[in-house]
């Protein structure tokens, strides 16, 4: 026979591990609800300023073109910060669902630098260009809409160059050349022939 | 200074600038063989594996017949011509045209891809092949076939003295000079050894030669008391070794002698010298990427470079069977940085340059010419590299133009672009790449031995077309 006072005692011991379990399943349930969903599309920071009507010069796949698309996104008045916003609105139309130029997951520009004169440094980050489809068309296409859109929409813009992770890189993946200067005009007059 | 002094030391510069400017095509460190077949000579790398040498056993296989490969299971199922031969996965012995035969090593599949020992090569590719082979694993020289060329060198006592050499087929080595001795290094000629490693000779200006070969690569080495030349006659058959003549007044034989590119035979039974950039090729084909760089992977197993090697040797067939002088930058599974393709097509001079290329999107054939800045001229003897095309870039696009209008006419879609697609800009000559897609979107076209065909003939019947506007008959 099991003396009263440790029955008494195994039965609070039994309700507080149940308690406990109940107490750690609603704490881990609440924090699967706070972490964000994975999302592979890059983080905008908070862009300050009012919305403005731009064009993006977006690749089309299907047709091997590039489309100018007219949208409206918040810019803030700095260039660096207008080139930046700028790119990451056309990123965010090929990291979409539907996107008509699939980009890699992660894909992301790390950073627009201005050098002054007419001079634009387009950093991108290593899933980028690792994860870009090879192909000279496919290449061509990502880089001339890139350099398009900052064109079109930021006056001044003479040559652009690129780099990956802060670094040169002979080409995006294996065909489109990365070591050189692109000449802005040249690109407008490659992207009349894409349309 | 007096002139001669300064045309001598001109001659010195503009050596020294050309032996910098041409670069080999592949590292001397990197491990090669080097085969031989009847027509052709290719290159391939040396894989290290568990510390013994492997080479890929299709890629020997390819340039010297029909050869395919298919896997079931861990069997490794290859038909050369038609020899069937059966290859397991991690074992040592396999069943070559119905003979079991054994390996030093084990049989290896890496990505879809059939290793075997090298040193199994000399048993192994008689059976293949249904012929004989010679093969020499220190050197990493393989023979298929009676293909080698064979040497005698006899010395003329005259004054001054000439090393003859006569060899049985055309060579055209690379040569250079150092202090004391000429050497020739013959890269894609099947030349074979002397009776004896080293000759010698009873003259006091040109003692000796040696043989040696390593690999890849034989070498012949001329020694002598003093400055060496060398000249070419009888269609390449013959090369003279006599000292450089005293003269200071002619610059010309020492740049030549001292040259380390290739030197080409001279027709004709005259001893000459041999300039610069006597090699003259019509066309230079580029297939894209090789070796380590696969380029696009157009499918799970199909590899853009394989592609573009079994479109260039077709395009060099379409191009040869029309007189049309070729060369192709790579005929092996190899890894030729952009840089050295540019330098070679430019050091060769050609009519035309022709990249290839293949992609899985899309539908047809895409014609790329170099994407320039705008407002670039070179101006004086010097180009840009970057902007190298500059100059060529209108008979490029009238090229590109041209080979359009021969695929509409053949009913395949055709494209027509610019494109940031090295080396194209930094070439001196009309420069297109063709960017092949499948005809009806199936990735298999791509393969289709039919399909190739058709795009290589469209592309050799464009360009040989417009032979005048290119600058003269080829």
């Amino acid at each position: 026979m099991i003396p009263r006072h440790l029955q008494i005692a195994i039965g609070i011991l039994l309700l507080s591990v149940l308690g406990m379990g109940f107490y750690v399943g609603r704490i881990r349930g609440r924090a699967q609800q706070a972490e964000p969903a994975a999302d592979s599309r890059p983080v905008a920071p908070p862009a300050p300023g009012p919305s403005e009507s731009v064009t993006l010069y977006v690749a089309n796949d299907a047709g091997g073109i590039l489309r100018a698309q007219a949208s409206s996104i918040p810019l803030p008045s700095a260039r660096q910060q207008r080139a930046e916003e700028l790119l990451r609105a056309l990123l965010d139309i090929y990291l979409g669902k539907d996107s008509p130029h699939p980009l890699a997951v992660g894909s992301e520009v790390r950073a627009v630098y201005l050098v002054d004169p007419g001079l634009v440094v387009i950093d991108l980050n290593a899933a980028f260009a690792n994860g870009h489809r090879s192909g000279v068309l496919e290449e061509e296409l990502t880089v001339t809409s890139m350099i398009q859109t900052l064109a079109a929409n930021i006056p001044d813009i003479l040559r652009v160059k690129f780099l990956v992770e802060g670094k040169e890189r002979d080409t995006l993946a294996g065909h489109a050349d990365l070591s050189t200067m692109y000449d802005t005009i040249a690109v407008s007059q490659l992207v009349a022939q894409m349309q | 200074m007096r002139p001669w002094a300064c045309l001598h030391t001109a001659a010195r510069v503009f050596a020294l600038v050309l032996t910098v400017a041409i670069v080999p095509l592949h590292s001397a460190d990197e491990k090669h063989i080097v085969i031989y077949g009847p027509g052709t000579t290719f290159s391939l790398p040396v894989l290290d594996r568990d510390g013994r040498e492997y080479v890929g056993l299709l890629e020997c296989l390819e340039p010297l017949g029909t050869v395919n490969a298919r896997i079931e299971g861990t069997h490794w199922k290859l038909r050369y011509n038609d020899g069937e031969s059966d290859f397991t996965a991690s074992k040592n012995r396999a069943r070559v045209r119905g003979h079991d035969m054994d390996f030093p090593g084990n049989f290896l599949l890496e990505n879809n891809r059939g290793l075997v020992p090298l040193v199994s090569l000399g048993t192994l590719l008689p059976r293949i092949l249904n012929t004989p082979v010679s093969f020499n694993p220190v050197s990493r020289r393989l023979f298929a076939g009676n293909v080698a060329t064979h040497f005698t060198a006899q010395l003329s006592k005259t004054t001054p003295p000439r090393l003859v050499m006569n060899f049985t087929a055309p060579v055209n080595p690379t040569i250079a000079t150092e202090p004391g001795r000429l050497r020739m290094s013959f890269t894609r000629e099947p030349l074979v050894a002397p009776g004896t490693p080293t000759l010698t000779f009873d003259d006091k200006s040109i003692p000796s030669a040696t043989y040696v070969e390593n690999n890849g690569v034989a070498e012949v080495t001329v020694n002598g008391n003093a400055p060496l030349m060398a000249s070419f006659s009888n269609d390449g058959r013959t090369i003279t070794v006599s000292p450089v003549p005293q003269q200071p007044a002619t610059p010309a034989p020492a740049t030549a002698a001292a040259l380390n590119s290739p030197a080409a035979p001279i027709p004709g039974n005259a001893p000459k010298t041999v300039p610069a950039s006597a090699t003259h090729y019509y066309a230079v084909i580029d297939p894209s990427h090789g070796g380590d760089d696969r380029g696009a992977a157009l499918s799970d197993s199909l590899a853009e470079k394989d592609i573009t090697l079994a479109l260039a040797r077709r395009l060099r067939q379409e191009f040869e069977s029309r007189g049309i002088p070729t060369l192709v930058l790579r005929d092996s599974d190899l890894n030729v940085p952009l840089d050295e393709r540019a330098a070679q097509t430019n050091t060769a001079h050609p009519t035309i340059y022709v990249s290839l290329h293949a992609a899985s999107d899309g539908k047809g054939v895409r014609l790329y010419t170099a994407l320039l800045p705008s407002g670039v001229e070179n101006n004086g003897p010097f180009v840009a590299w970057d902007t190298a095309q500059t100059r060529s870039l209108p008979i490029s696009k009238a090229t590109a133009q041209n080979v359009a209008a021969e695929f509409q006419r053949r009913q395949l879609p055709v494209r027509t672009l610019q494109a940031p697609l090295r080396p194209l800009n930094n070439l001196t000559t009309a420069a297109i790449a063709v960017e092949v897609a499948p005809a009806s979107g199936d990735i298999a076209d791509l393969t289709q031995p039919a399909y190739q065909q058709n795009v290589a003939s469209c592309i050799a019947t464009a360009i040989a077309a417009m032979h005048n506007q290119l600058g003269g008959p080829p």
